[in-house]
């Protein structure tokens, strides 16, 4: 009696299954990761546009003009009078230049060295594995300082900086992932039918392992944003000129305790970029792999 | 396991010298010598090239780096440009300062982590389990520096109930037996340095503990959580055991291995992020003095350090490993 009464179970579960698949995505560690990129990337991309002040433009007479939300200057101005809210604009695009560029680097030279590893194993696995072991043995972050610190500053070198150690999450990941797979039957059929070990690389083993990359770079870029604002606060980022929110906390500390609004608003934009990338991160890896999470 | 451990320690040896090689390059890639920081420009170029030849910069890179690398092994990183004072000799002045921040910075977040990460396990998709995630999403989230300027304005400036920077009064005269101030304000039996001690090394290791409380309240979290399904738990459950004895006394001591690795793995992190903490309170220790170093163009002070830095953090790798398979001797034999 019950089952005749029972809605049909097969179209019930798909639709609850979809909607579970997605939940990851829609709740709300994802959307308020999505939208913390999507607007990263946008004040990035336009920053001249959307900013209401040059960001460079000094007005000592309005120097330290505190927040004032129906005035010129929303969040107030600084030191020497520039817009806070312009610079925090502005500051995006070096932080998505970045952190874009870093995760590009990494992920393309630890997805390579890793494949490579994993799939040919042997001498070269060893090799490589003893690279990544010796650019790991530095704190994080002192290789960066001790490159910035004898070879210079400017965009590329933090990039180079950063990318330096980046590269080896990446590689241990798809390492462990590519000698996994390369002991599975779709391999071995590939290989059978004559394909070379480049081709099965690049047809057979990057994209099953691309999902995995999907989400480590999330994590990459949140990394990758929190170490150039490290350096720039620090004094070792790109040129003082550029505006950065590593930067811009590093000015305030002299003002710290008439202007308190210096230090707040920059850093907040760290704080909720950060979170955002790594909530969505957090997500990603809910929503593709819950395996990962031991990494 | 002596045999084990002897070969760890044999195995880092060329990583460090690997290490050693790379700053030497770096340092290659500086432009301008050491002489041309140091001698004024009025020095004739025939005195300039009689201390190069004084110093071995006149020998080719090679048997420079050998020279520097035999020295480095002694300890021996040369003379700070600046302090005119041998490196080793300042690094080690005021490592203590820099072990103390460090220590106490991971006291607050194994304090707040653990149990934190515990009762989010034991309560999942509950209220504190909520609110355990929000607060290590925001510890891992937060810039560390930023953090330490907010509370330098809330509790220094706003309130005025801590000091903003520093590591002691202005004249508390407490004598440097150990250079650790809590340990030797107790040895001197001196209460008012203690207290004054402790005010001073609040916000900086609450500042700097931040991060590992963040990763170690989701550590705990999932690993706990793991062991919650294992069939131990049911045995234990199924004995009649409290579940809070099931939970601390089976489920955590079983979680402990990974909670712990990441503890150590987390002090790597919490080097780096001492500089930079250093730098916000005026904290005088290694990190501190390593950015200062930089702005002053010191190298055999960066050079010493970075080498410091780094070994400590090898050293650290290597004695969670050992821990390992103290803990599980699973691992030992492999």
């Amino acid at each position: 009696m019950a089952a005749i009464t029972e809605t049909p179970r097969h179209a019930a579960t798909r639709w609850q299954k979809l909607r579970r698949d997605y939940r990851h995505m829609t709740g709300f560690k994802g959307l308020f990761g999505i939208t913390t990129v999507v607007l990263l990337i946008v004040l990035g991309l336009f920053s001249q546009w959307v900013a209401p002040h040059s960001p460079s433009r000094q007005d000592l007479m309005l120097a330290l003009t505190p927040p004032d939300w129906s005035g010129p200057h929303i969040l107030g101005t600084d030191h020497l009078g520039r817009d806070i809210f312009s610079r925090i604009i502005h500051g995006a695009r070096v932080s998505l230049i970045i952190a874009t560029a870093v995760a590009l680097f990494a992920s393309v030279v630890g997805v390579g060295l890793g494949v490579v590893a994993g799939y040919f194993r042997g001498i070269v696995d060893s090799a490589i594995q003893k690279l990544a072991e010796i650019f790991w043995s530095f704190p994080p972050l002192m290789l960066a300082i001790a490159i910035v610190a004898f070879v210079g500053q400017g965009l590329t070198i933090v990039i180079v900086a950063l990318t330096a150690q980046r590269w080896i999450p990446y590689c241990r990941v798809t390492r462990a992932e590519t000698m996994a797979l390369r002991e599975r039957e779709f391999i071995l059929a590939a290989r059978t039918l004559g394909a070379g070990h480049w081709f099965i690389m690049r047809q057979h083993i990057l994209p099953n392992v691309m999902l995995s990359v999907i989400v480590m770079t999330s994590f990459a870029m949140a990394n990758a944003i929190i170490a150039e604002s490290s350096l720039s606060f620090l004094g070792l980022g790109v040129p003082p000129t550029i505006p950065t929110w590593g930067g811009m906390l590093s000015d305030s500390r002299s003002y710290i305790s008439s202007a308190w609004w210096m230090a707040l608003f920059p850093g907040l934009a760290i704080f909720l970029t950060v979170l955002g990338l790594n909530l969505l991160g957090d997500a990603m890896r809910n929503q593709f792999d819950p395996k990962l999470k031991s990494h | 396991m002596y045999l084990y451990f002897l070969r760890r320690l044999l195995g880092a040896v060329p990583v460090l010298i690997v290490v050693a090689g790379i700053i030497f390059a770096l340092m290659q890639l500086a432009p301008g010598d050491a002489v041309t920081m140091l001698i004024s420009d009025e020095a004739s170029e025939a005195d300039k090239a009689r201390i190069r030849e004084a110093w071995g910069l006149d020998q080719p890179p090679f048997i420079q780096f050998l020279n520097f690398l035999g020295n480095a092994l002694t300890g021996d990183f040369g003379t700070s440009f600046r302090y005119k004072m041998p490196v080793m000799d300042i690094v080690l002045e005021r490592l203590p300062a820099t072990v103390e921040l460090s220590l106490a910075a991971t006291f607050i977040a194994v304090l707040v982590g653990i149990p934190l990460g515990v009762l989010a396990a034991s309560r999942p998709g509950s209220f504190w389990d909520g609110v355990a995630s929000a607060f290590s999403f925001a510890g891992i989230s937060m810039p560390n520096f930023w953090l330490g300027i907010l509370l330098i304005l809330l509790f220094a400036g706003h309130m005025n109930i801590l000091p903003s920077g520093g590591r002691e009064p202005w004249g508390m005269g407490l004598d440097r037996i150990t250079g650790f101030l809590i340990i030797d304000s107790i040895l001197q039996g001196r209460w008012d340095a203690l207290l004054a001690t402790l005010k001073h090394l609040a916000l900086p290791a609450i500042v700097l503990g931040t991060n590992m409380m963040g990763i170690i309240t989701q550590m705990t979290r999932a690993a706990v959580q793991d062991a919650m399904h294992e069939d131990f738990v049911m045995t234990a459950r199924a004995k009649g055991l409290s579940e809070r004895r099931v939970l601390w006394r089976h489920a955590f001591r079983n979680a402990m291995v990974g909670v712990v690795t990441i503890i150590g793995l987390e002090f790597g992190t919490l080097l780096s992020g001492a500089m930079i903490v250093e730098t916000v309170f005026a904290w005088p220790g290694i990190g501190s003095l390593l950015i200062s170093g930089i702005s002053a163009r010191d190298f055999p002070l960066i050079i010493g350090l970075v080498l410091v830095y780094t070994g400590i953090f090898i050293l650290m790798n290597l004695l969670i490993d050992l821990f390992y398979t103290l803990i599980d001797p699973r691992i030992r034999m492999n």
